[in-house]
């Protein structure tokens, strides 16, 4: 066709040449020229497509993958953390959010408007999406609300033709569904801050939480997961097109505690407003059973923020709501510490059970004279008899005779002062047995008043509530059972969770028997301290040791006044008041710890509460249960 | 003659039908393939959809094809007097669009028309051809010689180019100053007028170069390295290669052109549809789609040289040239050859105003082809000599 109508063309031309106007056969030639012009630059751009097509088609190519290919990141979900029967203790909760797209809709005001007739906006709520307008890219969606209700999600679909740019997108929320009940065992969490960003980028994604206390903060990296992504096709402005491939990653491990969340709301009912810790073990394998800490905190108030007003009040609280007591708060153990000093001094071959020593009321050492705390003292005592009456100067008269390293090294085989290895917690505290090598590295002399009160579980002597109950459960059984929370990550059993791993203590077994008989003693029989820790349990006896620990020196004066009564002290100078004990005594099964703050004397405070816990823990005897028992309890409370 | 006048006086449509059976089929037939071919990139650019893009744009085609045969009927005479009114109403056009006229991007400017967003420099590029043209039949070739006969279609030029420029439409004032410059050529100034002309051009270009607004030596330096800037300026650039590349030589494929398809490809519906038919039709595609307009400039010019008066040949010359300068400009910008511009692809890109002026020139062409043999008014050698 080209060529016909060049030949054309060429007929054409020569006609000017017959013809009279010059005027035709010049624009014929011009026409020519432009026409050699306008195909030779069109044939330029063909060649030039050719070149960008065809010769570098394949390094194009390759860019235009690298354009229409992005891969996504997005958090797992994180994992369950149930009590030892299944029940959610931290969970998800779908969070349905209602995002907006600016560039979805041309009148933001007004789509924002019928918004919030619809879903009303909190004032805060809406300085924070006007900042977001202003700083966002157009692209970017900005969270308008979330935790919406069914009626307001029922009620934004209805209504989705006048909200453009409008999107209802779900996320996950971290719930605690007993609040502050678990809050000091299970933690919380809380979006990761900068510094943790810089050293894992994987945190930076939208959604990821970090623990920050409790079994999330120690678990994190099993509950974490693994991170999931998606391959999509994206257009330049990164809207997503397509989606190509999916890695939807692993979701967080669920971890099994060793808590039955039933018994550990019946401690914490029995506990009541009162500050004070309790720890129930079972005394077997170390399982701890429930572990409260009074008073608590909202644990789900961490994920969106706490507010400075909800912090100055928690930080201010001389009852420590956000310590977790049972492994942080330091006590001295006062009279609990006894048996730990008999079993030294047995061991030591500085007593035996039938030696008998004579308490006048007080006793004089290196020129200090030490009060019991019975001013007319028990008379001449056994073992037995000194665990049973509590006696004082028995205790000091073991601790002269035995001294100081024995009885360290002793306590600290049954847990006390000393590291709680298998505990899943984080700010575990140690506590402390003093010895005068630690003495003499802090710059100070040890005195023979030292060991002397050190006997009776004052002066420096510090421990925890958990390492109060892991010491009962070493003397129950005789065996060097080690405290932990999780029994199983992902459907692994946790190690330790029979009775036969658990090592032997390596201390002859009648000494164990004798110590116990003396426990038995304290609660079972006349004249004993702890009467009220007696079980209303036909056929199970308890055993048991009282504590009231001195948080401030008492004066002779105030002692010899004769009107010392440390109930009129103010609060914070009470002594507190401690118990363990473990049941049934020709069995052991439970062990439990009881320490309550400032409560005055452990045999009527700490002692009865250790009793009603031990009680509920036999009625509900958890490690029998497969299943939770909570319809058994219901029934005996009724009765 | 005396015959067909007896029969025009017994059945008027005669003339209308004989002149229909007169325009260019084949011609006719070219640019309808070329729509078809618009059609589908535009289905393919609204995603899949007839929707956005390509329905609306067949109904302008369709409309625009109507006004094409209507304007092909019209004798040069008509035309010829349809010449100043029109010329003086796009200049109007122009000066109001400069007083309230839209601003889309930056460049072109828009006004609203009777609910239609019209771009008076479309109009003003057809008007000045009709106005050269008929300028140019009136005067005759020997006058030409003459400098001062060459000022007054000078001014033609220089009016609209200035009013154009001062949009600011880069893209188009060159066109309209080139569509001027061949329709002089084309109508024979002397060669000596010429060398005058070029000559200080270069001097000239530096000048107009410090007056160029940022964003257009932005598009200067970034057609040079585009690389510099590649989510800025050159982003349309770069991108517009990566689609053109990954086409290859066969194509992605119908509706599956990844970069079209994904947004990459900026402004795809109107400057940038040729990239997204090369995408999915490959160089094969793309070398035919050229072809065809090249088909269309030739015929025109052909058509041009066919005329037996100076107002269709120039009419024909200006009309080509004025398509061939639109695909060469879009070609180029697309292919990364010359600065971005907003110069869409006649016939295939998306816009109405400028599907409307290209099948209005293609009218006077066909005018031009069907009155070829014509000889009005034309001032022969011979009568004046």
């Amino acid at each position: 066709m080209k060529l016909r109508k060049k030949k054309s063309g060429n007929r054409l031309m020569s006609r000017p040449e017959e013809g009279k106007n010059p005027s035709r056969g010049v624009f014929t030639r011009r026409a020519l020229l432009l026409m050699a012009a306008q195909g030779a630059v069109l044939g330029a751009l063909g060649e030039r497509l050719y070149g960008l097509q065809v010769l570098n088609g394949s390094h194009y190519a390759k860019l235009a993958e690298n354009n229409r290919l992005s891969k996504r990141f997005f958090a797992p979900p994180r994992g369950r953390i149930t009590d030892r029967f299944g029940i959610s203790v931290a969970a998800n909760r779908i969070n349905w959010r209602a995002l907006l797209l600016a560039e979805e809709t041309s009148d933001i005001n007004g789509t924002l408007e019928r918004f919030a007739q619809l879903v009303p906006l909190e004032p805060r709520d809406s300085v924070r999406i006007e900042h977001e307008l202003r700083h966002k890219r157009r692209f970017i969606p900005i969270m308008l609300r979330d935790f919406l209700s069914w009626d307001d999600m029922a009620r934004l679909e209805l209504n989705m033709p006048s909200l453009p740019g409008v999107l209802i997108d779900v996320g996950t929320t971290r719930v605690y569904p007993f609040g502050p009940l678990m809050a000091h065992v299970v933690g919380y969490v809380a979006p990761p801050a900068e510094k943790d960003v810089v050293h894992n980028a994987e945190l930076a994604l939208p959604g990821m939480r970090v623990g920050r206390s409790g079994i999330e903060q120690t678990q994190d990296l099993n509950l974490r997961g693994q991170v999931g992504s998606v391959e999509m096709e994206v257009n330049a402005v990164g809207r997503v097109m397509a989606e190509l491939d999916r890695d939807p990653g692993l979701a967080g491990d669920e971890i099994a505690l060793t808590i039955d969340s039933g018994l550990q709301q019946q401690v914490l009912g029995r506990i009541g407003d009162q500050s004070a810790s309790a720890v129930v073990m079972d005394c077997r394998n170390g399982e701890v059973l429930a572990m409260v800490s009074n008073p608590s905190f909202d644990p789900s108030l961490f994920d969106s923020g706490v507010s400075q007003a909800q912090w100055i009040e928690w930080t201010n609280n001389s009852q420590t709501p956000l310590i977790n007591k049972a492994v942080s708060g330091l006590y001295p153990p006062g009279s609990t510490f006894k048996p730990a000093v008999a079993m030294a001094a047995l061991r030591a071959g500085t007593l035996s059970p039938s030696d008998r020593i004579t308490c006048p009321g007080y006793i004089d050492v290196g020129g200090t004279r030490f009060h019991c705390w019975s001013r007319y003292g028990h008379g001449t005592i056994n073992l037995r008899q000194g665990l049973k009456y509590s006696c004082d100067v028995f205790f000091y008269e073991v601790a002269r005779r035995t001294g100081m390293d024995p009885i360290a090294a002793t306590s600290e085989l049954f847990g006390l002062g000393a590291r709680l290895p298998e505990i899943e917690l984080p700010h575990v505290r140690q506590g402390l047995i003093p010895t005068p090598t630690w003495r003499r590295a802090h710059g100070h002399h040890w005195n023979g008043g030292d060991t002397i009160v050190s006997g009776i579980g004052q002066g420096f002597v510090q421990v925890t509530p958990l390492q109060l109950a892991t010491y009962a459960s070493r003397i129950a059984t005789g065996r060097n059972v080690q405290p932990h929370l999780i029994r199983s990550v992902a459907g692994r059993m946790a190690d330790l969770t029979d009775l036969g791993r658990a090592p032997g203590m390596d201390m002859p077994e009648h000494f164990f028997a004798d110590i116990r008989a003396g426990m038995y003693a304290v609660v079972n029989e006349e004249g004993g301290t702890a009467p009220k820790a007696r079980l209303d349990i036909p056929g199970v006896q308890m055993a048991g040791k009282t504590g009231s620990a001195q948080v401030r020196r008492v004066s002779r004066a105030m002692r010899e006044s004769g009107h010392f009564n440390s109930a009129n002290l103010p609060w914070e100078y009470r002594p507190h008041a401690l118990f363990i004990c473990f049941a049934p005594y020709d069995a052991p099964r439970y062990a439990t710890a009881v320490v309550i703050e400032h409560g005055n004397a452990g045999a009527d405070v700490a002692a009865p509460l250790a009793r009603d816990i031990m009680t509920d823990t036999l009625r509900r005897d958890p490690v029998n249960h497969r299943e939770p028992p909570g319809q058994e309890v219901a029934q005996a409370e009724v009765d | 003659m005396k015959f067909q006048k007896r029969l025009l006086r017994a059945e008027p449509n005669f003339q209308i039908l004989t002149k229909l059976w007169q325009v260019n089929w084949l011609y006719v037939l070219l640019i309808c393939a070329l729509a078809v071919i618009g059609y589908g990139a535009l289905y393919s650019a609204g995603g899949g959809t007839s929707r956005p893009f390509a329905g609306p744009q067949s109904i302008r085609f369709c409309f625009g094809l109507v006004m094409m045969l209507g304007i092909a009927l019209m004798s040069p005479a008509i035309l010829v007097r349809m010449a100043w009114p029109l010329y003086i109403f796009s200049l109007i056009l122009l000066v109001a669009v400069l007083r309230m006229g839209h601003v889309g991007k930056g460049a072109e400017r828009w006004l609203m028309l009777g609910g239609m967003q019209v771009q008076p420099s479309e109009l003003a590029k057809i008007a000045l051809v009709l106005m050269l043209a008929s300028w140019f039949h009136k005067i005759s070739y020997r006058s030409m010689g003459n400098p001062l006969m060459l000022v007054p279609p000078a001014l033609m030029v220089l009016l609209p180019v200035a009013l154009v420029l001062k949009e600011p439409n880069l893209g188009t004032a060159v066109i309209i100053g080139t569509v001027g410059a061949s329709m002089f050529f084309g109508a024979g100034m002397r060669l000596w007028q010429i060398a005058l002309l070029v000559l200080p051009m270069p001097f000239l270009a530096r000048i107009a170069y410090g007056h160029l607004h940022d964003y257009q030596k932005a598009r200067v330096t970034t057609f040079l390295h585009p690389e510099s800037d590649p989510l800025g300026a050159g982003y349309n650039i770069i991108q517009s290669k990566i689609a053109l590349g990954s086409g290859g030589m066969w194509g992605q494929g119908y509706l599956r052109g990844t970069q079209g398809q994904l947004n990459f490809l900026p402004e795809k519906q109107t400057d940038f549809i040729f990239t997204m038919i090369a995408e999915e039709w490959g160089y094969v595609g793309g070398i035919t789609v050229i072809g065809m307009l090249l088909l269309l400039v030739f015929g025109g010019m052909l058509i041009a040289m066919r005329s037996r008066n100076q107002f269709g040949r120039l009419l024909g010359l200006g009309i080509s040239m004025n398509f061939f300068l639109y695909c060469a400009v879009n070609l180029s910008m697309v292919m990364g050859a010359i600065p971005v511009g907003g110069v869409p692809l006649p016939l295939i890109s998306y816009g109405g105003s400028a599907m409307l002026m290209v099948m209005f020139g293609f009218g006077l062409l066909m005018s031009a082809w069907v009155h070829r043999n014509s000889t009005f008014g034309e001032t022969t050698p011979g009568e004046k000599d």
